[in-house]
């Protein structure tokens, strides 16, 4: 069975999903910070493959993701850092990029060397759901890789029963509408938005990004959806002083306290 | 063959809307609405008295004898450097705040390399009194240095966008997210022939005045209809495809884009796509692209700011594919040869982007009888300083 499923199956609630750029900030950084974040008891890991021109992502992913590829990071060789990285960790391990590195390196070969390593799954958010079921849909699920859709405050009830119906494995909620950027709380139309998507009683388990930074936007998000991602916020913590090990335990231990 | 978009927004391989879910409702809104806005009779009614009457078209087609002279060949050019604002950029803008004021739209983005969409842009959110907002590459801000002071004196706000070469595609990446973070009251103004559908075929559809006329004006020239060849410089490409648009289905037009080649298409420092690329997804469409093996964009780079983009619309790389449009490389050095011919033989100076297309002359033979039609995209003002620049040296 597919890890996010399993990990859905079995833990409901308070879920944390963490997002780093892959190559940032050292090149080789990548399975050190994977196996930290595990062993600090995190549930999930979003891997960024960095691209040069993230249209969806605010400042704090722009520049993780110039300095990974300043840095000399590429699909190709984070795929090579992966390698062995199922003798390391068990949870679930997600992808996340932009199309075009993804097409270059060709979608079935993506798909292939995901399952051949042990990933589970993708969110590449500028392939859209259309062109995904017409020309990409089996490539993924011959090799059981979920591609997960996101859905924002825009989207309508309709889209999203048809997002909930489509995506594989969760349905990464947007929590704003804007791009990705750590925030210090929620907005009313925010809170308005959360409930109106947990009354619509969807099929998949929902995870809520964008903006979550703090144990309290955590813990919020967390009461309207099964789990929550960082993103921009645990980046930047990278950034600052100390050792890669400290700075990790740091940060997930003042989530998770 | 068909050369138009088809119903799922391509053009046979290239086009598409590869969109974050977060641009769905205004992409999805506007491709179900922007032909029924476009082809109601109070929409064809407002464009074209504001293209007749504000931005001054018809514009001219005008036969350069001189140029003719020297090339050997009936050269006539269609004058869009005479728009009200000095480029074609303005019939676009025209026709999309139409359309954003029908949408309900308050305020407007946009972006811009040579600063000409900005300034046509902030001029008809001027006109309409709408607020707006335009992106531009922080270098592009300070090579374009008159045109970021128009804006100014029209009433936009001008913002400068420092990641990446700070260029044209950056200007665009700003834009994009910019509407990402504006989802409800904002319309993009998209400056060319590309983005995700429908704007290739929405800006392709409003260039298109600039073939409709060539077609009549030709017909009163020279007793027919349909020149030998049509010549326009290509950056996203919409120029061009307004150039095209009713010669695409008339084989015998040969159809040529200029496309910028910087220092060279065979040198890092060049901007041209097609010579260059291959295909590829960026900025919501599928189209060809210069980037590196791994699917980095790769910094493209020309001296002249408007084509000074590492894409082309979807619709010229189906022509270059199909071979129903040729598309050739030219120099910074050939443009600016081109421009300064131009100047001295026709007392006509072109904008550094239209240069481009004026290259082309020398590098073709051309019968004497035939007719040949150069787009003339928009004046030289604001490339004072460059043609200055060159000047000086020229005297040392
Ligand atoms: C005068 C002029 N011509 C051409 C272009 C290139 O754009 P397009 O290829 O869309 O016509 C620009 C863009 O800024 C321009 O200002």
């Amino acid at each position: 069975m597919n890890r996010i499923d399993q990990l859905f199956r079995n833990k409901k609630e308070n879920v944390l999903s963490i997002y780093f750029t892959a190559g940032h900030p050292t090149l080789n950084s990548t399975v050190e910070i994977i196996k930290t974040l595990a062993q600090e008891g995190v549930d999930m890991i979003e891997i960024g493959i960095p691209f040069s021109d993230p249209v969806a992502d605010g400042p704090v992913i722009q520049r993780s993701s110039q300095t990974a590829l300043d840095n000399g990071m590429s699909l190709k060789l984070l795929f090579e850092q992966l390698r062995y990285i199922r003798k390391e960790v068990s949870i679930p391990l997600v992808l996340m990029g932009y199309l075009n590195p993804v097409l270059q390196y060709g979608v079935d070969a993506f798909c292939k060397k995901c399952a051949e390593i042990g990933i589970d799954g993708a969110i590449l958010p500028d392939l859209p759901l259309d062109i995904f079921q017409e020309e990409y849909k089996t490539s993924f699920e011959q090799q059981g890789i979920h591609l997960i859709f996101l859905a924002t405050p825009q989207t309508s009830d309709v889209r999203y029963r048809e997002l909930d119906c489509q995506s594989g494995g969760f349905l990464y909620m947007v929590a704003a509408s804007s791009i990705t950027g750590a925030k210090t709380g929620f907005e009313e139309y925010q809170q308005k938005y959360f409930e109106r998507i947990k009354d619509l009683n969807l099929s998949l388990p929902r995870v809520i990004g964008f903006g979550i930074s703090t144990k309290d936007t955590f813990e919020h998000a967390c009461r309207y959806a099964n789990g929550a991602i960082i993103g921009s916020a645990f980046v930047n913590a990278l950034e600052q002083e100390g050792s890669l090990k400290e700075k990790i335990q740091n940060y997930i231990r003042s989530i998770r306290s | 063959m068909d050369y138009q978009v088809n119903k799922k927004g391509f053009y046979g391989e290239f086009g598409g809307a590869y969109i974050p879910e977060a641009m769905y409702p205004n992409i999805e809104e506007l491709q179900s609405r922007y032909l029924d806005i476009m082809q109601s009779e109070s929409f064809k009614k407002e464009f074209n008295e504001l293209l007749r009457d504000y931005v001054g078209r018809p514009s001219p087609l005008y036969y350069a004898r001189r140029l003719s002279e020297r090339y050997g060949a009936k050269i006539y050019l269609k004058r869009e450097d005479l728009n009200h604002t000095g480029s074609h950029k303005i019939n676009n803008t025209i026709g999309q705040i139409l359309i954003a004021r029908q949408l309900g739209k308050t305020r407007i983005i946009a972006e811009t390399g040579a600063g000409q969409h900005g300034v046509a842009t902030a001029t008809v959110c001027a006109l309409m009194g709408i607020k707006c907002v335009v992106y531009m590459g922080a270098l592009d801000v300070a090579r374009q240095a008159p045109n970021v002071l128009r804006m100014k004196m029209l009433g936009a706000e001008v913002i400068p966008v420092e990641s990446g070469n700070k260029t044209l595609k950056d200007a665009t990446n700003g834009a994009m997210r910019d509407w990402i973070n504006n989802p409800v009251d904002t319309h993009y103004i998209v400056g060319s022939v590309i983005g995700p559908h429908p704007y290739p075929d929405l800006v392709a559809r409003l260039q298109s005045v600039i073939s409709e006329e060539i077609r009549w004006q030709l017909k009163s020239h020279e007793g027919r209809e349909e020149p030998d060849y049509v010549i326009a410089c290509v950056g996203g490409g919409s120029n061009a495809a307004g150039a095209f648009y009713h010669f695409l289905d008339s084989p015998k037009v040969r159809l040529i884009g200029t496309e910028a080649a910087g220092l060279g298409a065979d040198t890092p420092e060049t901007a041209a796509t097609l010579a260059t690329g291959r295909p590829g997804v960026l900025h919501s469409c599928r189209s060809m692209l210069m980037q590196n093996e791994d699917g980095q964009i790769t910094e493209p780079y020309s001296i002249s700011a408007g084509l000074d983009y590492p894409g082309i619309g979807p619709m010229h790389a189906n022509l270059f594919k199909t071979g129903r449009a040729e598309y050739m490389s030219i120099t910074d050095q050939d443009a600016l040869d081109a421009a300064f011919r131009l100047s001295l033989l026709e007392g006509i100076i072109p904008a550094l982007e239209s240069a481009h297309a004026f290259a082309v002359l020398e590098k073709r033979k051309f019968n004497p009888e035939d007719i040949v039609v150069v787009n003339v995209s928009g004046r030289g003002d604001k490339d004072m300083q460059t043609y200055i620049d060159v000047m000086k040296k020229g005297n040392e």
